[in-house]
């Protein structure tokens, strides 16, 4: 609710959000001036879990930079690691066998199902109501139990490599897939029966912090935000990259901007994702996982290059200046939480607190994607 | 029974223990249930079923130091507690358990117990303000909204109610819904009155005491997730348990007002064998829905809340209550 | 005025619908491993520290070529040999992990070529001391053999 207030400015307060709040998942402070209830001005302050990972992209050679990139955001690791192993098979011509093509793809699926049953959970108990948490991590520990058992380790995988992947995956994994599929079709029913048709729910999210379309062009937002105002850009569909083009998916589109649509993009995505792991799991072909001759030693030709993939957070892109040694000259990431949160700071006036932290709730963020 | 000292001091003691035990045990329902629920198990390693869970934690409460923020209100820190507790504690003396089981039954006893609800309001106040926090004001400040908006129609319903039996007091109102359970308050087909709406009425006198004991989806006073702990963030050790405590009481006596004026008390369903049995089996099941609620659902905005108040609450109630009368009068 | 009621109808059926669904959660069995009464069983892939890998006799398969040494991002592993009189190879007389900056990356098994280190299934590794963590893995791997 966004009404025209007028203030005396003796007579506004300022409350701190601070770094350690059980609201803004991680460390982000938000500076907010308010009067009684509602914010006249708020202001997000970032940077406190800053660990130059850009400038560890500079000291450490490329195979030494597997694991920096999946502790960017612990919570859609996999997505991120394909990003940058994508970029440099690109550039330094590596070619990768299908089966990988496909594993890869399998994986990032299933850490995007992850990474959104979290994020809905979080949400859900940021609105007040506890148990859909517990629900939703029980049907994530599915998802991290089938990973751990061809990766080894449940939250920071370096499972990609340049060329491939780590280790195969065995008939276990496809079995459990096969069958994870199905159950959380019915969590989802569940789900929406639960929280979905809730109508304090609905109250809560209806219209609350509509954002238009030329507002998220402006700040460069992707993911849910942008699709759940109406604008239809998909990374995976617009600038296909790996083996996207052979799924058969949909990309869910809401008009109104309001962060109800931002939630029914991201329950949606969980569904196409189920699509996607299905057609992969029937198209997987045999065959190796690493190239034959896997360069150990890997020195690009000088140039300038970039890759963007849809991550569970949106738009990721990584770009590369090599200069033909062993290490990068300069390794940038394009974070896209970090184009999503400065929103709040400009949508935020005039709402109540209680609104602008479930607004905070529906961008998903994670701070030490911002940070880096 | 005679009004000696003696009955007098047993009947108060019996009365507060009973509130004592029910608030602490209370705590220790609620973890479980919300574990069940969550498909967890909930407290179970101190003592059989984790029963030890509430002692223990009393324990360490008081062995906690209590941290009086500097620059607070020293009288109204320590007095907004003992302000929330005490009222829940005196309401249980009017409150009769059977026929004979009630440690003093006043005449006007909705009346003093509802005169003893609105003093929990002001705890709340004292809590926020005294804090010198904030969160504390700001969660208080809701809070008491929140307790006035839905005052009115919970007493407008309890009016409803006392017109249909006659009188205030609590065991002649449960006396009037003797015989089966079509003669409880909740069905509309009382002797000789037919009144559609009551129901209704149960309905929104169970939503006003869930509000009224700020208890989801209404706890926008302590809303753990946005303002910390709200009105009580600054209170450590026992002033914290008490709180919780006071809560917990308040939930006890909104369960007993309900049955008392709804659900016929202490009578059976089938008209046999009434007595103080049913009554705990009906406040225990009335509890056990309070806190499955609170499990399932998120919580509502300020401006939820206060709507859903004046603009469906009141005008339900108060055409509830014309309706009553004029069937009173035509019938 | 229609949707006034027909939402107040709505809403509560919604509500209903939401109970019954917390009602059926709370008859299902608990889903939690309740540790320390219970203990899961770690998968064979399972990255714990890396400990060294005996041959039949129990001696480390190290030949100190240093690779794994050069492959670690965070420099963790230090390396050191020795070479005894009357053979042409280098032996392990000292290998060090520094555990509290290992980020279980994998680069060092994956590149040892004498199939020498692997991953053990540790993670009940609490500790009060730093050095609790700077990890002797040929004790270690004479710890093993007894």
């Amino acid at each position: 609710m966004s009404v025209p207030i007028h203030i005396q400015p003796d007579e506004t307060f300022v409350l701190n959000v601070g770094p350690q709040h059980p609201a803004t998942h991680g460390v982000l402070r938000v500076k907010m001036e308010m009067d009684g209830e509602y914010i006249v001005n708020a202001e997000t302050v970032i940077g406190y879990i800053h660990r130059m990972h850009e400038k560890m992209g500079e000291l450490k050679t490329y195979p030494q930079y597997y694991m920096n990139l999946s502790r960017m955001d612990y919570l859609g690791a996999l997505g991120y690691s394909h990003g940058h192993v994508l970029l440099v098979e690109k550039v330094a011509g590596i070619e990768v066998p299908e089966r990988a093509e496909y594993i890869r793809a399998i994986t990032v699926e299933l850490n995007r199902i992850a990474s959104h049953l979290f994020w809905f959970g979080a949400f859900v108990m940021d609105l007040g109501g506890f148990s859909p948490l517990m629900y939703a991590l029980q049907d994530r520990e599915h998802i991290l139990d089938m990973l751990e058992r061809i990766t080894g380790s449940r939250l920071t995988y370096s499972y990609y490599r340049f060329g491939g992947l780590y280790n195969d995956i065995d008939d276990q994994f496809i079995e459990s897939a096969r069958e994870f599929i199905p159950r959380m079709r019915k969590s989802l029913k569940k789900y929406h029966k639960l929280v979905t048709g809730n109508i304090i729910f609905i109250k809560r999210l209806k219209d609350n912090a509509i954002l238009s379309k030329e507002t998220c062009r402006k700040y460069g937002a992707s993911s849910a935000v942008a699709r759940g105002s109406g604008i239809n850009y998909d990374v995976r569909k617009n600038e296909p990259y790996s083996v996207y083009p052979e799924f058969d998916f949909d990309v869910p589109v809401y008009p109104e901007g309001d962060s109800l649509a931002r939630y029914n993009v991201r329950m949606a995505e969980i569904e196409q994702s189920l699509r996607i792991i299905e057609q992969g799991l029937d198209k997987l072909p045999d065959g190796p996982i690493m190239p034959k001759k896997a360069p150990k030693i890997i020195k690009p030709p000088a140039g300038d290059y970039y890759q963007a993939v849809e991550t569970a957070r949106g738009n990721f892109g990584i770009r590369l200046i090599s200069d033909g040694t062993k290490v990068p000259y300069r390794l940038k990431l394009r974070s896209p939480t970090y184009s999503n949160m400065h929103l709040f700071d400009e949508t935020a006036k005039g709402m109540l607190i209680m609104d602008a932290l479930a607004f905070m709730g529906s961008l998903d963020l994670v701070i030490p994607e911002i940070d880096r | 029974m005679e009004l000696t000292f003696f009955n007098v001091a047993v009947a108060v003691t019996i009365a507060i223990g009973f509130a004592a035990i029910n608030a602490a045990y209370l705590v220790w329902a609620e973890r479980r249930g919300a574990g069940r629920i969550q498909r967890r198990p909930g407290p179970n390693i101190n003592g059989p079923l984790g029963l030890l869970q509430p002692p223990l934690d009393g324990i360490k409460l008081m062995a906690k130091q209590l941290i009086i923020p500097g620059g607070a209100d020293k009288a109204l820190f320590i007095a907004a507690p003992v302000l929330a507790m005490a009222p829940a504690i005196v309401s249980f003396v009017t409150l009769p358990f059977s026929d004979t089981i009630v440690a003093h039954n006043l005449n006007v006893g909705v009346l003093a117990i509802f005169a003893f609800a609105s003093l929990g309001g002001i705890s709340l106040l004292f809590a926020g303000w005294s804090s010198r926090n904030k969160y504390a004001v700001m969660s208080s400040v809701r809070a008491v909204s929140q307790a006035i908006a839905y005052e009115i129609p919970m007493l407008v319903t309890v009016i409803t109610v006392v017109m249909i039996a006659g009188t205030m007091n609590l065991t002649d109102i449960v006396a009037a819904q003797k015989g089966g359970i079509w003669n409880w308050n909740i069905f509309p087909f009382k002797a000789g009155l037919f009144n559609p709406l009551m129901t209704m009425s149960f309905l929104i006198f169970f939503i006003c005491a869930l509000a009224e004991t700020n208890r989801a989806p209404f706890d926008l006073g302590e809303a753990e997730s946005e303002l910390v702990a709200g009105f009580h963030t600054e209170y450590g050790s026992m002033g914290f348990g008490l709180f919780f405590m006071g809560e917990y009481a308040n939930i006890v006596v909104g369960a007993c007002l309900t049955t008392l004026l709804f659900l016929g008390g202490w009578s059976c369903p089938f008209g046999l064998f009434p007595g103080v049995w049913w009554f705990l089996l009906k406040i225990y099941v009335i509890i056990a829905t309070i806190i499955w609620i609170r499990w399932t659902f998120p919580r509502t905005t300020i401006y939820g809340l206060l709507n859903l108040s004046w603009k469906i609450l009141i005008p339900f109630s108060l055409f509830n209550l014309l309706l009553t009368a004029g069937l009173l009068k035509v019938f | 005025m229609v949707t006034y009621f027909s939402e107040i109808f709505s809403g509560l059926w919604s509500l209903i619908i939401g109970l019954s669904i917390t009602f059926r959660e709370f008859f299902s069995p608990t889903v939690t491993v309740h540790y320390p009464y219970e203990q899961v069983v770690m998968p064979e892939r399972f990255r714990g520290h890396i400990q060294l890998k005996g041959d039949e006799e129990g001696n480390p398969k190290c030949v100190v070529c240093m690779m794994c040494q050069r492959a670690c991002p965070s420099g963790c592993i230090t390396v050191a040999g020795k070479k005894k009189e009357g053979e042409k190879k280098k032996t392990l007389s000292k290998y060090t992990l520094d555990f509290t900056k290992c980020s279980l990356c994998g680069s060092c098994v994956e590149s040892c070529n004498f199939d020498a280190l692997e991953f053990s299934k540790e993670y009940k590794l609490a500790s009060t001391r730093k050095e609790d963590f700077i990890m002797d893995l040929m004790q270690r791997l004479e710890e093993q053999n007894k």
